[in-house]
């Protein structure tokens, strides 16, 4: 079902090829079965770096949701399959087809995400809540990583400003912090460096509250039509369009509301590199990828003319611009 | 023909044998790889995946293009010498396809980016030299140059150990914290280096005494 809303996130007019593809995932998958019963993958599966499907062990649940802005796409989606295998969540790996392969086996049921700090009503969030509290809505946002690459998904989630409200933040609320799973158990690149990239974990991120209530910000429990997997952040993740990708962080246990600006694991890790605001923005180059331009991650291979210029905000200007009149985003980036 | 016969006719041909494992085990997998990701089936971003594929195998080729005089030494394996340069060049055409997959595939050919690159970004600085260095020595691996050249050929081949750093630091400097693989790489280059040792001392003691005798004058 869609549903026009004209909020001014909503991108225009989707192209053909890919969304005969989302709606034909079904086939497309099945077809994927018959290549790999019939062994075609076989013979490239020693190849580190050959996507593939990833390990089908984890079992993603189709999703119900209300509303979509998914009609007034301009932007082709990336496929699916790509969305799935190329990730950068260093809790599984920290190249980039390695969080599809490591991640399968994670235990997403039972979950708690923990609301609390500075507010009147704390709540343990359960599974089932992560579902069936709130408004599930399609987002198809772009995804922009300040590696220089970026997507285009569709996200299924909610406001995180609707769960702010259930919480009542206090006036002593400035910022939200955010912490994902800490489970080396599960998680190899938490008990190993040269898995893990040498983070120190668990991961944490953080919004100026302003930032977490903006309405495009939200929790995804979902994309493509389906719940999560592992490697995309499963089951709750953040995800916040204007920003670089590193701020969306992945498998959230616990939301802090607190006063001072939280510490967040890349600033920490390299500051000089990784601002907090990580806003995306073409002027404020990287030490080691310029930010002017991207490639857009669709179909085709090496010679597919993909290099397109950055937006300021990734795009989303007119609903974030507002939040950072008069701060200069050299310094604040 | 019984087994004795086959060692000796592949001792006989040892060189010829190396020489075509090594065409083989370099060409295959460029050829592989580069049909993968043209047809968009490496990995979800084929371009990073060229740009590793190559940047790793020239450095490994590089590494096994310093071992061959350490190997030769310590394993008496003098025939070895002779598929030193063909390891070198392969090294060198790997660096070219890393330097034209950059250019032709991440940046697609906005050349302005690309000289606001080697500028802006020291890794990329130091990848450059590294390549127009390498270049320079396949250039004059040319039997007929390297006789030419005479003396002045070992003293600019003598850049490889220059080279060889320069690549490490590229490679350390490109990645985001997985600095393990990177890392090891450094102390292989280390080691090799260190091979080098009475080389290094010789030509420093040259410097030294070239500076002295210009002091006296």
């Amino acid at each position: 079902m869609t549903y026009s809303n004209k909020r001014g996130f909503n991108l225009k007019e989707s192209e053909v090829t890919d969304e005969a593809l989302y709606r034909n995932r079904r086939d497309l998958l099945k077809a994927m079965g018959y290549m790999g019963a019939s062994m075609l993958l076989a013979p490239y599966s020693h190849l580190a770096h050959a996507t593939n499907a990833p390990n089908p062990t984890f079992n993603r649940q189709p999703l119900s949701f209300t509303g979509s802005n998914r009609d007034s796409i301009n932007d082709k989606l990336t496929p699916e399959q790509k969305v799935l295998t190329h990730n950068n969540f260093y809790e599984f790996g920290a190249q980039k087809h390695q969080p599809a392969e490591l991640a399968q086996r994670f235990v997403v049921n039972p979950w708690q995400l923990k609301i609390h700090g500075e507010v009147e009503a704390p709540i343990t969030l359960d599974y089932d809540d992560l579902f069936n509290r709130f408004t599930i809505e399609e987002r198809i946002y772009r995804l922009r990583c300040v590696e220089a690459w970026s997507m285009v998904i569709p996200w299924l989630g909610f406001e995180l400003s609707d769960l702010l409200r259930m919480v009542k933040p206090t006036s002593n609320a400035k910022f939200v912090r955010f912490k994902t799973l800490y489970d080396p158990a599960q998680m190899p690149g938490q008990n190993n460096r040269i898995v893990g990239g040498g983070i120190d974990y668990p991961y944490r991120e953080g919004l100026r509250i302003d930032e977490a209530s903006n309405s495009l910000t939200i929790l995804a429990v979902g994309l493509y039509g389906k719940t999560l997997a592992p490697q995309n952040g499963a089951p709750i993740r953040l995800v916040v369009p204007w920003k670089y990708g590193f701020k969306s962080i992945k498998s959230i246990v616990e939301i802090e509301l607190v006063e001072q600006q939280p510490e967040t694991t890349w600033n920490m890790l390299a500051p000089n590199e990784y601002g907090f605001y990580a806003n995306v923005n073409p002027a404020v180059d990287h030490p080691r990828w310029s930010q002017s331009s991207e490639r857009r991650l669709t179909t085709g291979g090496l010679f597919s003319r993909n290099r397109i210029k950055t937006q300021l905000f990734n795009g989303y200007s007119e609903q974030v611009a507002h939040m950072y009149k008069g701060m200069d985003l050299a310094t604040y980036y | 023909m019984t087994v004795i016969d086959v060692f000796a006719i592949a001792n006989k041909h040892r060189v010829w044998l190396v020489k075509l494992v090594i065409h083989l085990s370099a060409m295959l997998p460029v050829i592989y790889y580069y049909y993968l990701a043209i047809n968009d089936q490496l990995s979800a971003d084929p371009v990073e995946a060229i740009l590793h594929f190559t940047g790793i195998g020239g450095f490994n080729l590089l590494l096994l293009t310093l071992s061959v005089s350490p190997a030769s030494r310590i394993f008496s394996l003098h025939w070895l010498v002779h598929v030193r340069r063909l390891l070198g060049l392969y090294a060198a055409l790997y660096a070219l396809l890393h330097v034209s997959s950059f250019v032709l595939f991440e940046l697609q050919l906005d050349l302005a980016l690309f000289i606001d690159e080697i500028v802006q970004r020291p890794y990329i600085t130091v990848g450059m030299a590294a390549f127009v260095l390498i270049t320079l020595l396949a250039i004059t691996s040319w039997s007929v140059l390297r006789r030419k050249m005479g003396r002045r050929w070992q003293a600019l081949h003598n850049y490889n150990y220059l080279l060889t750093t320069l690549v490490a630091i590229h490679f350390y400097w490109s990645v985001k914290s997985e600095i393990v693989e990177p890392s090891i790489y450094i102390l292989i280059t280390f080691a090799l280096l260190c091979f080098r040792w009475p080389k290094f001392k010789r030509g420093f003691n040259r410097l030294v005494r070239r500076l002295r005798s210009h002091n006296r004058c």
